[in-house]
């Protein structure tokens, strides 16, 4: 085995040192340790089984504890996620949760300020007004926002309380801003939520393509596993898609960099290519898919000439990697934000499914697809029903899915709302907006920094008439208006089970006490259930577990027999180390989750969002197979023009998570990267007179952010921002506006609802 | 033969759909997702009138392109009043009628295309049934977003508060 120093920088070298293998072999084990100062693994008291939280790779690690406190991260090499290694997210984060600002007693707001509480005060005046609100203007008044970083026990209970004790049709996660279209476009394909693919593709490909995904920042493991393959014996040709020169476009073997808003035309133009060159599986197409013609009709006039013109990328350079793609034997596509939150978000993650499937590579080692999460329990939303679909990948279409929901809980089915797709994330916020909804309870999540276009959204959060609560373990810049705040334990202070991206299910162990008067999340749900007095049809209570263990078993009942079937992965056996749900790769055999009577989803217009009718779904698929989608590229709602005449787009960077509320209290981290910056091209720097380092405004028709500039890494005519910071430790956006969503719009996909942060015309000036 | 008449009467069916669809955009610009997709639709509805007038001069007649009611100092006046009125329960109500006006207008439109449709057929004209067939489901698109529309915001709009 491999062991890295523990000391080792890896803020210097954030993916530490290589450890090649060739096609096929084992990935090397390398674990990593990080201890806080002077302290040695022999001197820990004990070690808590986890995996990380701070991204949706899923690295198994050892949570070390002395003296009751955290102190330190080991990675586990038996994992098969992560075979040892950790990012540096993972190696620093742990310090946020001995903060000493940690939330530990509630806060109800009083004469306009925020107070400390005692539990009972906090959560009367929650349950009081939920009360209130249902009486007199009934359950579609009151909300749920939650988060991509709770637990699967977690989210199944909110999924039940709002779903069948409130009543309400609004409930949804954070996710919706990460994940959504990864969902969706599974859906929309395969019938059903859930990754085809495997991390172990990466063992065997000969071709991996990264589809608007900086790997190297977001998943730092899993890029290793990349970089090991590229530095063993027979490397995969790498393809990289995106605006940025990020560390995959350097390492790649072609770099695409199509202009925001036009992943579409780039991807029609490749399919194109792949159908006249005879690159396809016709045997395959035939016996496995249905809306091949379409397919073929609707990309027949799109020329690479065509889309080269409207991506600004080299003709030569699409049909290079159309002949890499299409020549590959065992091609592995990864696909994230650049994607998903761009224009036309659904249909262009389509269309990498439609390569897969007219190649026919899925389900066999090396042949595999991820569309990745972002967050690192994002897969636990969408599978319990607390992201805008019914529990166990159930179509809310489909009355015997409901009354199959209803049975479970033991509820009328008219009691589950199933009139319409769940409310979308902004969509809740609009009925806040207008002031139909009174009541919006946010668990661990940061929409006053994470949110499109900010200065509505505190508006909104601001607004009179809105009861606000917050469960969060900072007083973030959410918390700051909220009417209550409910301080909340976080991992390794809790127990409970989350889901990575390619399925692999962790259990994460309690290793400390949560502070002062901190609660777990769950015993927060559990504890509001029973205040409400919710009850099922023969009155017993509604919420019949107490605890994470007696939640989890609930949830094994109510995934039996659907696609994400936990019933055989326990507590204990988890105790021995990630396990996939679904096996090692899904659709091996060709058959899919996609029989009108199982699917999640009868499908959408792509263009409009409006849903199939269940009988036009069940002419099109009768027999469940996979659906080749198509679409048309438009240009988006907000191109460049005179006044803004660059795009700006938001992202992440490796060092930070999410709004930073945990890894600005890493110290190496917040070191790595203490403040906001825009990247701009050389030529548009040179333009605009500006010198890496000065000091810019970016100003779009929303608001502006104040920025040090960083020339070199962005194509022409893209300006990046990197997403993470707030205000919380800043002297607030009066003093200097730097939160990226200052600028981004207010839209969404029409399918997904998946909020579109990589669209948006900007103007950048020099700051004197 | 009449096929002139059909296609000026879909032609002014699609110009009254883009116009309602722009005014309808415009009243409900705190709708983000109507306000952006009334916008997408209306230039289908446009690209369909380019198609028709095409058609329209193979069969020596000609067509009124141009969508009447779209920007100018009446949109800002509306986008205006939706701002306004987008705080306020009542927008929902507003916008379940506007939703109801918009899927006549749709209607009216994909019958028309039915109809010049069955004529092509008739009059063995594969250019135009062509172009009917091309453009006819774009306008159905439309209608079937406004009876998605209508369900999603039923719900809040009726039986909250």
């Amino acid at each position: 085995m491999h062991r890295v120093e523990a000391r080792a920088d890896r803020i210097a070298d954030p993916w530490g040192e290589r450890t090649p293998y060739g096609p096929g072999g084992e990935w090397p084990e390398r674990v990593d340790v990080q201890l806080a100062e002077e302290l040695t693994e022999g001197e820990v008291d004990s070690w808590h089984r986890s995996a990380s939280v701070l991204h949706s790779n899923g690295d198994a690690l050892d949570i070390a504890v002395k003296d009751g406190r955290i102190v330190g991260v080991r990675g586990r090499a038996d994992d098969r996620v992560n075979h040892g290694r950790l990012g540096p997210k993972d190696l620093f984060g742990w310090q946020a949760n001995n903060s000493p600002d940690r939330l530990t007693r509630p806060l109800v707001r009083r004469d306009g300020e925020l107070a400390e509480a005692s539990w009972d005060d906090a959560m009367d005046a929650v349950v009081r007004r939920s009360k209130e609100l249902l009486e007199q203007k009934g359950a579609n008044a009151l909300a749920f926002y939650t988060s991509g970083q709770l637990f699967l026990e977690e989210y199944y209970t909110l999924a039940l309380i709002a779903r069948a004790g409130i009543g309400t049709n609004h409930l949804d996660g954070n996710t919706r801003l990460c994940t959504a279209t990864a969902a969706e476009a599974l859906k929309e394909t395969f019938g059903c939520d859930g990754q085809p693919g495997s991390y172990t593709d990466i063992d065997h490909a000969d071709t991996i393509v990264h589809y608007g995904h900086n790997v190297a920042e977001t998943q730092a493991v899993l890029w290793q596993r990349v970089l090991d393959r590229r530095g063993g014996p027979y490397p995969p040709t790498l393809i990289c898609v995106d605006p940025r020169r990020t560390p995959v476009a350097e390492e790649a073997d072609i770099h695409l960099a199509p202009l925001p808003g036009t992943n579409l035309a780039l991807m029609n133009a490749l399919i194109q290519e792949l159908i006249a060159n005879g690159w396809i599986d016709r045997d395959y197409v035939e016996r496995h898919t249905v809306g091949f013609a379409e397919l073929a009709k609707q990309v027949a006039s799109c020329r690479t000439e065509w889309a080269a013109s409207i991506c600004d990328v080299p003709a030569a350079e699409i049909r290079a990697a159309a002949e890499a793609i299409g020549t590959s034997e065992r091609l592995f596509s990864t696909v994230l934000q650049g994607f998903y939150q761009s224009h036309q978000a659904t249909v262009s993650a389509v269309q990498v499914n439609n390569v897969h499937l007219l190649r026919g590579m899925l389900g066999r080692p090396g042949c595999g697809l991820l569309q990745m999460n972002g967050q690192p329990t994002a897969q636990n939303t969408r599978e319990t029903g607390a992201n805008g679909d019914l529990p166990g990948f159930r179509n809310w279409a489909n009355e015997s899915h409901v009354e199959e929901l209803a049975r479970i809980w033991n509820v009328d089915p008219l009691e589950i709302p199933h009139y319409a797709d769940p409310t979308h994330a902004m969509q809740i916020f609009r009925y806040c907006e207008q002031g139909s909804i009174g009541f919006v309870w946010i668990s661990c999540t940061n929409p006053a920094v994470s949110l499109p276009q900010l200065g509505r959204i505190r508006d909104v959060l601001a607004r009179d008439g809105l009861f606000v609560v917050v469960q969060d373990i900072f007083l973030t810049e959410t918390a700051e208006l909220a009417d209550v705040v409910l301080p909340a334990a976080t991992w390794g202070e809790k127990e409970g089970t989350f889901t990575n991206a390619d399925r692999t299910v962790h259990l994460s162990e309690k290793a400390v006490d949560p502070p002062g008067e901190a609660r777990a999340d769950l015993d927060i749900f559990l504890d509001y259930a029973g205040r409400m007095g919710f009850t099922d049809r023969d009155r017993e209570p509604l919420v019949k577990w107490t605890d994470a263990r007696s939640a989890f078993a609930a949830w094994q009942e109510c995934s039996r027999g659907r696609p994400c079937d936990y019933s055989e992965i326990s507590y204990d056996e988890l105790r021995n180390g990630g396990r996939q749900w679904g096996g090692e790769r899904l659709y091996g055999d060709g058959r899919f989750w996609s029989h009108p009577d199982v699917c999640e989803s009868y499908g959408k217009d792509l263009m409009t969002g409006a849903a199939l009718e269940p009988v036009e779904y069940r002419s099109l698929n009768p027999d469940g197979k996979a659906i080749l989608k198509a679409g048309a590229h438009v240009p988006p709602h907000e191109s460049p023009s005179d006044d803004y005449p660059l795009c700006v787009i938001t992202g992440r960077t490796i060092w930070h998570f999410h709004t930073r509320t945990k890894t600005r209290r890493a110290p190496e981290l917040h070191a790595a990267a203490p403040d906001v910056w825009a990247e701009l091209s050389q030529e548009d720097a040179e333009r605009l007179g500006v010198a890496d380092g000065d000091m810019v405004a970016v100003e779009s028709p929303r608001g502006r952010v104040e920025a040090e500039a960083r020339i070199g890494s962005s194509r022409s005519g893209v300006v990046f921002v990197p997403f993470h910071f707030g205000y919380w430790d800043s002297g607030g956006v009066d003093q200097r506006p730097r939160a990226a969503n200052e600028l981004t719009r207010t839209e969404w996909d029409p399918a997904s609802k998946q909020p579109l942060y990589k669209v948006g015309a900007c103007r950048v000036r020099k700051l004197s | 033969m009449n096929i002139d008449l059909a296609i000026e009467r879909t032609a002014e069916a699609e110009r009254e759909l883009a116009d309602e669809l722009l005014q309808v955009g415009e009243r409900h610009s705190t709708e983000h997702d109507v306000f952006d997709l009334t916008r997408s639709r209306a230039q289908q509805a446009q690209a369909n009138l380019e198609r028709l007038a095409a058609a329209a001069a193979r069969y020596g007649t000609e067509i009124d392109r141009e969508p009447s009611a779209a920007g100018g100092v009446v949109a800002a006046v509306r986008e205006k009043a939706a701002e306004l009125l987008g705080r306020r329960p009542e927008a929902g109500l507003l916008l379940l009628a506007d939703l109801e006006q918009l899927h006549l207008r749709a209607s009216r439109a994909s019958l028309a295309w039915v109809a010049l449709a069955q004529a092509a057929q008739a009059a063995k004209d594969a250019e135009l049934l062509s172009m009917v067939s091309d453009c006819h489901p774009e306008t159905l698109r439309t209608l079937r977003w406004t009876t998605q529309k209508v369900k999603d915001s039923a719900p809040q709009a009726l039986a909250a508060g």
